[in-house]
């Protein structure tokens, strides 16, 4: 098992530069989870409107696959409908399961194929496609009432 | 220590293509092969229920579970073995204390008082009491090398407080907190003192009575025995005056369709089949020990500590967390700005094993001021060659996350 593995450039960018870092204002959903066996935590805010995911931003404290992760997810997931999101978030699973999966949506997801051989790790990348859901879930709910 | 190391049959394998360096005993211990044999022969010899069977292998797994009781009674120097209770581990004994003890004497305006250095299993129970009871929960204020002074304890500790619950030993900072001196005070102001000797009990000599503490709770899997097994220490008179928290089986003196009475000590507490397997395996691990000698372990340890804090601080970017002086055998730290968890996955891609987290001590992290660190925690098997290891792989970790981000 090589470092390089898991630890590839695209993801040190992400980590290093991550997109969509920061917050928007309050009539955002708002999702907070955290990661209670390490104390990991984000903060997942996005705007929501007919049932399209608009914007998408992230903050808290994480390790580089978590917070890469959050990067790369908020990239993918702005401008899907909240089926495509979810159906991503799906995929995203299989994937850092080890399924051999493709992201046509944004290729720099497929860097992290590595965590799949780190079975620690998986929850650090799962961390902000679980709030993702969380956050889409909450709006339906709402809009069900 | 070459010896030593032979007798832990785990130790000897290779991770990720290198020679394991096991550095979470703090998490739990490895076990050495007398007490996995221990654990073994009894499952093929002995194993029968106790307390009841009049057959032979029932009168063998009795004697082999209450001398299992009388050998732990020895090694903390309690009065008798009627002070010693079997439970789950640590956590089940500090609950144990929390539902029974605890509830039954804390009222409105009585206090409870611990540190802010306190493992979760030494600190939740107690919250859920102050919800319980109405009684608050106080704070020994620690100072910035993470230590607590006896004029501290002795302005937080007063005649409200109903108890005192320090821990021996912390797992993150590695302070040994005077139990002595803070058990005397407790004592003078009508408390009783509770001790979490999770972090002590494997390493150093204990003796309850010399530190007069009213209970002392410990595990069996982080001092070579298995996991499961675990010990509540409490003086018999207080033991005498608790109710039991489970009810069933084995604990039980006459029963009838609407009551029932309690065996005597300690087998009141020890509701249903008991961790037999657990105990004989803790016995063997307590044999094992006492032949190396605590004091022995305790020096071994602490110089395997001080030899890592002195070359850890040769690396850059390096924090350790603690006192400088009079540290248990374990060092947690952060290296630069690389997160815990690359530092952890990093190490064990060269063979380092150690812990990378909140260490189950959330109030802790947020007074260090950070959200997890990583910590490595030594045992009889380490060697100052471990410490190299880990200071090299440190070195590689720095460098490869200072050239990626860099």
């Amino acid at each position: 098992m090589q470092l390089d593995d898991l630890y590839r450039r695209v993801i040190m960018d992400h980590y290093k530069n991550p997109r969509n870092q920061g917050t928007l204002d309050e009539e955002a959903v708002t999702v907070n989870l955290n990661n209670p066996t390490c104390g990991d935590r984000i903060q997942l805010q996005m705007q929501l409107e007919d049932g399209i995911v608009k914007q998408a931003k992230f903050s808290g404290e994480g390790c580089s696959i978590s917070l890469s992760s959050a990067s790369m997810m908020t990239e993918a997931v702005k401008g899907k409908s909240y089926d495509e999101a979810l159906a991503l978030a799906d995929k995203f699973s299989e994937f850092i399961k080890g399924e051999d999966v493709e992201f046509e949506e944004l290729e720099d997801i497929e860097a992290l194929s590595g965590v799949s051989k780190f079975p620690a790790r998986i929850k650090c990348a799962t961390l902000a496609w679980n709030a993702l859901r969380k956050g889409i879930e909450h709006d339906n709910n709402n809009n069900n009432k | 220590m070459q010896l030593i190391r032979e007798q832990f049959p785990i130790l000897h394998q290779d991770i990720n293509g290198h020679p394991l360096i096991y550095l979470d005993s703090a998490a739990t211990s490895q076990k050495p092969r007398s007490v996995i044999d221990a654990v073994k022969r009894y499952y093929e010899w002995d194993n029968a229920n106790v307390h009841r069977g009049v057959h032979t292998l029932g009168s063998r797994a009795t004697d082999a579970y209450e001398g299992a009781r009388e050998k732990v009674a020895k090694f903390i120097h309690a009065a008798s073995t009627q002070e010693i209770i079997f439970t789950r581990g640590t956590t089940a004994s500090l609950n144990l204390v929390a539902s029974s003890y605890a509830r039954a004497v804390c009222g409105e305006g009585d206090e409870i008082v611990i540190t802010p250095m306190e493992h979760h299993a030494n600190l939740i129970p107690w919250q859920q009491v102050v919800k319980a009871t109405g009684a608050t929960l106080k704070y020994i204020p620690m100072q910035p090398d993470g230590t607590i002074t006896i004029e501290d304890v002795e302005k937080t500790i007063t005649n409200r407080t109903k108890i005192v619950s320090v821990t021996h030993v912390s797992n993150v900072l590695g302070t040994i907190n005077p139990i002595k001196e803070i058990t005397a005070i407790a004592h003078r102001h009508g408390a009783v003192m509770v001790v979490d000797g999770a972090q002590s009990a494997p390493h150093m000599k204990v003796d309850v009575q010399d530190l007069d503490c009213d209970f002392y709770a410990f595990s069996g899997h982080k001092m070579c025995a298995p996991t499961g097994i675990g010990v509540l220490y409490g003086k018999k008179a207080l033991l005498e005056s608790m109710e039991p928290i489970e009810f069933g089986g084995e604990m039980i003196d006459h029963v009838d369709l609407t009551d029932a009475t309690w065996k005597e000590l300690p087998w009141k507490f020890e509701g249903g089949t008991p961790i037999i397997a657990g105990a004989v395996g803790l016995g063997a691990a307590i044999d094992f020990l006492t032949e190396i000698g605590l004091d022995v372990i305790e020096e071994h340890e602490h110089k395997l500590s001080a030899y890592a804090y002195d070359r850890l601080l040769t690396l850059d970017d390096i924090t350790i967390y603690g006192p400088v002086q009079n540290r248990s055998g374990l060092v947690t730290f952060n290296l630069g700005d690389v997160h815990p968890h690359d530092v952890a996955t990093v190490l064990d891609t060269k063979g380092v094993a150690v812990r990378a987290g909140h260490h189950c001590c959330q109030p802790l992290m947020r007074w260090l001021n950070v959200s997890s660190t990583a910590r490595a925690s030594f045992y009889l098997y380490n060697t100052e060659e471990d410490v190299d290891r880990l200071v090299d792989a440190l070195k590689q970790t720095g460098e490869f996350f200072g050239h990626a981000i860099g």
